[in-house]
């Protein structure tokens, strides 16, 4: 080696090193250094009597009282916060908005991890639910006044965010499912709302021939909705008894989960479907021209539509909603895709003043009647469901029509709860890959069944499982 | 007085010996204060996380029965894992294209404005340097609206002859998708590497060329490329670095392309999966620890057969 390599090479090596620093660090740095500091600030606030206000997004009014740290993203929550916090004497919620979904998880994981950086309490979504509670993240609250609200709550809602008889977490929003469809689109080809799958496939044939938009879309990076779409047919998936946690049941290759994958791999592969990932500027703007005749979602979706600018200027009052088609009408299924809960963690201080917390933020009428009127999500709390107000509700997405009394409170109503996995993530990473398989046509939906299944059982083993 | 001399003379022997000595503590202190900010940085945000993340690597948490110490298990595993293999062989497939791709375009631009001076040649210069300004993140979200097959340019220019546009964020096309998105990204900052190169030749030997008779091409054959090939081997050091890391253009379009996209795409996506969507963090160690020691490897090689081939240097 001349003077000049080596002098390079030392360089070099350097750089490589430098670099592969910056490669653990270019995303993850940023997430454990937001999970550094969050924990910083807990740290230097987490006194059960003092004041917090100075890290909070909200101020607090009542500066005595002991301060219960919560982080939560529904762009409305500091008008729940200060709810909360105006009518409680005991207690105030210093609330953060640190990500939506998997951002905020990301840095619940590193809490978790680091043991220290969470706060009190966390809205998370049900299906995440078991698993932070496998690494013991999350807490029991049934008794910490599970009874005083226990009727507030249909059966459902309970089992999402129950393992076993424990309880963890308070539900808050739901998204039952329902067929959202273009009035313009079924009345140009003279199409009634299909009952059933095969009456989908009928009309969606029906359009094609006709020269119409495509009647729907299977997008790779909404396996929840796949998920939920293969329970409506009765698959299984997870079968999981918190008293033995170490044995877990995994079915997410049966008859079921096979059929509804060969049958959206059909649709798509006919062209009767899109295939574009939902959630995308590019969806989005396929909606709001009239691309899709049908969007397959939950209750949450027309909020959703109308922030996306769906449903507006010329499209006014295009939109209309019937319930999901069934594969057996005689015996209808209804599913649920999202939805949230408020868990109090593990790093609690004071698992009760959190809990109390986790129990009361959403639970006032003003909350509540403000959820559904100027949020459009999907609440849970009966008082809600109950309430005249909400059922007869004219949604002026629908062009009026009453979608809470007609599909969405009935769906609710009979929706039975799952379980959900302790893996999840990796579930869906799995789905979603497959999924992604078969829009490409590499393989079948029951292959690609075979495939989750053997790659989330494996995980499950690796993982420490016994797999039933 | 001999005596006295004699009694003086290591007196002022130490004397000087220890002012020498004092001069050289303070030296070596001044030494000290001037690398021991850099070092204290050097020691707190790179080799302290990366001693962390190396000793994370030698054990396996499971959710059922907790962690335990495994030794080189992790990277046993990492080697025989499908996920991490095929991304590795993803991002070697992707190098072998986009690296040679990028630098010929970037020469091929040095060159050109080298021999053009002019104000269009400085602009031109301005223009081509421009995308790696841009952030990568917007990059990436940008060409992925161009690649848009509903509103992106591409399928009003097929649509003219009544063609589809080809998805470029599908699974066949993503890789010339993403090898469009890195060179563009790119060669305008090794371009100006190479320019710079260029412009530090001493033009009195193009005018000794050109009394040889040498023309424009072999001047550019014969002369500037040899001359500026430590530029070239550095720059080919830099895109093999940073191509084998290949992790920001496919994170941000994942969002767009989730089905293509999958978290194991490349293996630093994989390792970020790992540590921070499931909790492995000690996996996600060691599948940067296996990728770190690719890239070490490849570049070893690298400068290995380039060292080799000195007729190139």
């Amino acid at each position: 080696m001349s003077a000049k390599t080596k002098r390079l090479f030392a360089t070099t090596a350097v750089l490589t090193a430098a670099c592969v620093l910056a490669a653990c660090s270019s995303g993850a740095g940023s997430e454990s250094n937001a999970g550094a500091s969050n924990s910083g600030n807990d740290a230097t606030g987490n006194d059960a009597t003092g004041n917090r206000a100075s890290n909070c997004t909200n101020t607090i009014g009542k500066k005595n009282l002991p301060v219960v740290t919560f982080w939560g993203w529904y762009p409305n929550m500091r008008l729940v916060v200060d709810n909360f916090n105006k009518q409680n004497n005991e207690v105030q919620v210093c609330w953060t908005n640190v990500g939506q979904g998997g951002d905020e998880y990301d840095k619940f994981q590193t809490a978790i991890s680091a043991g220290t950086g969470a706060p009190d309490v966390i809205m998370i979504e049900a299906d995440r639910i078991p698993t932070f509670q496998i690494q013991k993240a999350l807490v029991d609250i049934k008794k910490y006044g599970y009874d005083a609200v226990k009727d507030d709550y249909g059966p459902g809602a309970w089992k999402d965010v129950s393992i076993g008889g424990a309880v963890y977490g308070v539900p808050v929003d739901g998204g039952p499912m329902a067929m959202i469809y273009r009035k313009d689109v079924f009345d140009k080809y003279k199409i009634t709302p299909p009952k059933t799958w095969a009456e989908y496939e009928q009309a969606a044939q029906k359009v094609k021939d006709a020269g119409g938009p495509l009647f729907g879309d299977l997008g790779a990076n909404v396996p929840a909705v796949m998920m939920a779409l293969q329970i409506q047919k009765g698959a299984n998936p997870i079968t999981y008894d918190p008293a033995r946690p170490e044995s877990i049941g995994i079915a997410l290759n049966d008859q079921a989960s096979k059929d509804v994958l060969d049958y959206w791999g059909n649709l798509a592969r006919k062209g009767l479907v899109g295939t574009q990932d939902q959630f995308t500027p590019e969806y989005i703007s396929g909606v709001v021209n009239g691309k899709y005749a049908t969007y397959i979602s939950a209750a949450w979706a027309p909020g959703y539509l109308t922030g996306a600018g769906v449903g507006k200027g010329k499209d006014t009052g295009k939109f209309a909603v019937a319930p999901l088609p069934q594969w057996d009408p005689a015996n209808p299924v209804q599913v649920n895709w999202g939805g949230s809960a408020f868990s109090v963690t593990s790093q609690a201080k004071n698992p009760e003043l959190a809990a109390k917390v986790a129990y009361g933020l959403y639970a006032d009428d003003e909350s509540l009647t403000d959820g559904w009127t100027n949020q459009i999500i999907f609440p849970l709390n009966l008082k809600a469901l109950r309430d005249p107000d909400f059922v007869d509700l004219t949604v002026s997405f629908f062009d009026g029509q009453r979608a809470n009394k007609e599909v969405y409170v009935p769906a609710a109503n009979a929706y039975k709860g799952m379980t959900y996995s302790p893996f999840g993530q990796y579930y869906f990473d799995a789905l979603t890959k497959q999924i992604g398989a078969v829009i490409e046509g590499s393989v079948t939906g029951a292959q690609a069944a075979d495939r989750v299944q053997e790659d989330v059982a494996n995980y499950a083993k690796e993982q420490g499982f016994t797999v039933q | 007085m001999t005596l006295l001399i004699e009694e003086s003379a290591p007196s002022t022997q130490e004397k000087a010996h220890k002012a020498r000595g004092t001069v050289r503590l303070r030296e070596h202190l001044m030494g000290w204060l001037f690398v021991g900010p850099f070092a204290l940085v050097f020691l707190a945000l790179l080799i302290a996380p990366l001693a962390y993340a190396l000793y994370l690597s030698l054990f396996r948490k499971k959710l059922i029965g907790g962690t335990s110490f495994v030794l080189f298990d992790n990277y046993v595993k990492a080697f025989t894992d499908p996920s991490f293999l095929s991304g590795a062989w993803f991002v070697v497939r992707f190098s072998l294209v986009a690296i040679p791709l990028q630098i010929v375009i970037a020469l091929a631009m040095a060159l050109v404005l080298d021999a053009v001076t002019s104000a269009f040649a400085r602009f031109s210069r301005l223009m081509i340097f421009l995308p790696y300004a841009i952030p990568t993140v917007i990059g990436a979200v940008m060409w992925g609206f161009l690649y848009s097959r509903s509103f992106g340019p591409l399928s009003d220019v097929f649509g003219l002859f009544g063609a589809t546009a080809p998805d470029f964020l599908g699974g066949n096309l993503i890789f010339y998708g993403l090898v469009n998105v890195v060179t563009w990204q790119w060669a305008g900052y090794y371009m100006i590497i190479l320019y710079a190169a260029l412009q530090g030749i001493d033009p009195t030997l193009y005018e000794a060329a050109r009394m040889d008779g040498a023309g424009r091409r072999q001047i550019a054959l014969r002369i500037k490329i040899p001359l500026i090939a430590p530029a070239l081997l550095l720059i080919l050091v830099f895109a093999l670095i940073g191509t084998l890391q290949f992790f920001n253009e496919p994170q941000f379009l994942r969002f767009l392309a989730a089905g293509t996209i999958g978290p194991d795409f490349t293996p630093n996506m994989y390792a970020y999966q790992q540590a921070f969507a499931l909790a492995n963090f000690n996996y996600g160690s060691a599948i940067s620890f296996a990728l770190g020691g690719i890239v070490f490897a490849g570049v070893y090689a690298f400068l290995f057969f380039t060292r080799k081939r000195r007729s190139f240097l």
